[in-house]
């Protein structure tokens, strides 16, 4: 059943609403819920496939599904229409608003509808796709003061990668942030590239999320065979940044591994010919982050090196 | 007054190398640092502390700068933004003030933050020409961030009607304020009508605000406007006005108006027929603090900040 979370005038003669599709299983309800949300960031697109996918799934096949699954596919409708990461109008990233607030603006109202409408659930998932500039593997990111209750969640999500990262007061804003310390498990999903759909990456997310609702006891449905991610931590991963500002090149492919002190990509001048900087791996590993946008200036990130494998 | 390049921003060949100044004046002290725009619609940010440069040049000229004391002032690190119209920074939008300390290994507005700290880092007191996150107009006030390490008697010497203690929320931990005093350094915010217009009777309001917290602290002999009585107000206790329909906004209440109970301060009209679909009215009797600036509204958006008078 599609309805809106939240629905606000704006300025001039529209509305702005958030759509939900919630799909009721017809099996024996076990009162289980799973949120797939998406499009906070409107330049964001990979779960858009996702979310078309699931919803033909799981319209076909209501009779394998327990519980409900609740769809988000635009958190950011205005952003989405408009190719806009942020807020449209406001120019803040939605995704540092959470919990939201009903005493601020009225983007701010929206963020704690959305929050509070998700909250409760067995599992929220929130699909990214990086942004515009950078091209990332399949992966999940979880916050390692959360790592107890997602990791075990995060092995059945058929990704390539699980980062546990660092605690960052910064992120407290993220909707991930706020539903964990709400209870709400919620794992943030990061996958392909801004403004695009990366259709293989969609499709073995899509086979995780069905993996782990059969875990869940929600899905009587076939399962895919799921491979067992890599898990690390901070400690093992290696960043290139540009150190000059030019033209970047790369010389390797995303996603295969490199050795230490190899060569990734230069950054060039195309107005005099010569080679400005070139760029080496600080660890040997795999290249889960690799630039995508070939503008960079100093201190733009080229790629990011998953070591100790 | 010594004039410096702090740093360049190079991002050749598509953009010639933009120098960040710095202006000096009296020792080599960290005395007190103020910085003006990070943001790329902060022009009057950037002329109030130009107007400081020329004053404190004039004020050295005369010997009426206390040598002891070491001051800088940075008047703008957001040139690149500046000169094609983008608030943040244009390439990925960052903003430079959420991303401080800085780190000098990351992403390029972090680096950019990296270059402005460790010239801004170490003094005893520094002064920020903020704006803020929604278009407005405020009464001129200075502005602290509760961090634990604040110290707000210091405060009161700018002379502005009013001291705005703010709780900080997890994105103001990047903010140049908010680590500025965990370094240590007593900071302050100072707030103005204007942002992205010369507003010339604001920008002297602010002027003479930091010339009279420099004469009271002792950096400086002068002799200015007076200031006004400063009263203390925590963000938190101010009153938010919503609106419950969207439309053309009309405010009624200008920033500095004292309004009663159930006073009418805003309309908001049908955008096609000009008929009146809100009358919006204060909660309570008070001070108008801030008031939106927009031709048009949304929803359950905020149009008004109220102090209330028992405050």
């Amino acid at each position: 059943m599609i309805s809106n979370v939240v629905s606000l005038g704006l300025p001039v003669g529209e509305k702005l609403a958030i759509p939900r599709n919630r799909i009721k299983g017809e099996a024996k309800d076990n009162g289980k819920r799973i949120c797939i949300v998406t499009g906070t960031h409107g330049d964001e697109l990979e779960g858009q496939y996702v979310s078309f996918m699931l919803n033909k799934i799981l319209e076909k096949n209501k009779s394998k599904l327990h519980g409900i699954v609740d769809i988000y596919p635009a958190n950011n409708p205005l952003g989405i229409s408009t190719i806009y990461r942020g807020l449209p109008g406001y120019d803040l990233d939605m995704n540092r608003m959470f919990p939201g607030s009903s005493h601020s603006s009225g983007f701010d109202y929206m963020v704690k509808k959305i929050y509070e409408d998700i909250c409760g659930a067995d599992l929220c998932i929130d699909i990214h796709a990086s942004n515009i500039f950078l091209r990332e593997i399949p992966q999940i990111r979880i916050n390692e003061n959360s790592v107890k209750t997602l990791l075990p969640l995060a092995r059945h999500m058929n990704m390539d990668f699980v980062w546990v990262h660092q605690a960052a007061t910064v992120l407290e804003s993220t909707l991930a942030y706020s539903l964990n310390e709400a209870g709400t498990p919620t794992l943030v999903v990061e996958m392909g590239v801004g403004m695009r759909i990366t259709k293989d990456y969609g499709d073995q997310l899509i086979d995780g999320i069905m993996a782990t609702m059969k875990k869940m006891d929600m899905w009587d449905g076939d399962e895919a065979p799921i491979k067992p991610p890599i898990v690390s931590t901070d400690g093992h991963v290696g960043f290139i940044n540009a150190n000059e500002s030019g033209l970047f090149i790369a010389y390797i492919n995303h996603g295969r591994r490199v050795r230490k002190g190899e060569i990734i990509g230069a950054v060039v001048d195309s107005l005099d010919g010569t080679i400005k900087e070139e760029l080496k791996s600080p660890v040997s590993g795999l290249v889960f982050t690799l630039r995508e946008y070939p503008i960079v200036y100093n201190g733009s990130l080229i790629a990011r090196v998953l070591g100790g494998l | 007054m010594t004039q410096e390049t702090l740093f360049e921003v190079n991002a050749m060949p598509y953009r010639q190398a933009i120098p960040v100044y710095g202006y000096r004046f009296g020792s080599n002290k960290k005395t007190l640092a103020i910085m003006g725009a990070m943001r790329g619609d902060e022009f009057q940010q950037m002329y109030i502390c130009a107007k400081l440069v020329k004053t404190l040049t004039k004020i050295e000229a005369e010997g009426n700068l206390n040598k002891d004391y070491g001051i800088l002032v940075i008047p703008s690190a957001s040139q690149f933004s500046m000169n094609v119209g983008k608030r943040f920074w244009p390439v990925d939008n960052t903003d430079i003030n959420r991303m401080f300390p800085g780190y000098d290994k990351g992403e390029t507005t972090q680096r950019l933050a990296d270059s402005i700290f460790r010239e801004l880092k170490g003094y005893q007191y520094g002064i920020q020409l903020a704006s803020f996150y929604i278009a407005g107009e405020f009464l001129p006030h200075v502005r602290l961030m509760n961090t634990g390490y604040t110290n707000p008697d210091d405060g009161y010497l700018f002379g502005l009607p009013y001291l705005v203690l703010r709780k900080p929320k997890p994105y103001d931990t990047t903010t140049l304020n908010y680590n500025w005093q965990v370094f240590e350094t007593d900071a302050f915010s100072v707030y103005t009508k204007a942002t992205e217009r010369l507003d010339e009777e604001n920008a002297n309001i602010a002027l003479e605000a930091i010339l009279r917290f420099m004469a009271k602290k002792g950096f400086i002999d002068y002799e200015g406007e007076f200031g006004t009585k400063t009263s203390f107000v925590e963000e938190y206790d101010m009153l938010t006005i919503q609106t419950k329909a969207a439309g053309l906004f009309i405010p009624i209440a200008k920033a500095g108006d004292l309004v009663l109970e159930n006073e009418e301060i805003a309309e908001i009209l049908s955008p096609y027929t000009a008929e009146k679909l809100e009358v919006i009215k204060a909660k309570k009797k008070g001070r108008v603090f801030f008031v939106r600036h927009a031709e048009a509204i949304m929803e359950h958006d905020l149009i008004f900040r109220i102090i209330p008078e028992e405050v």
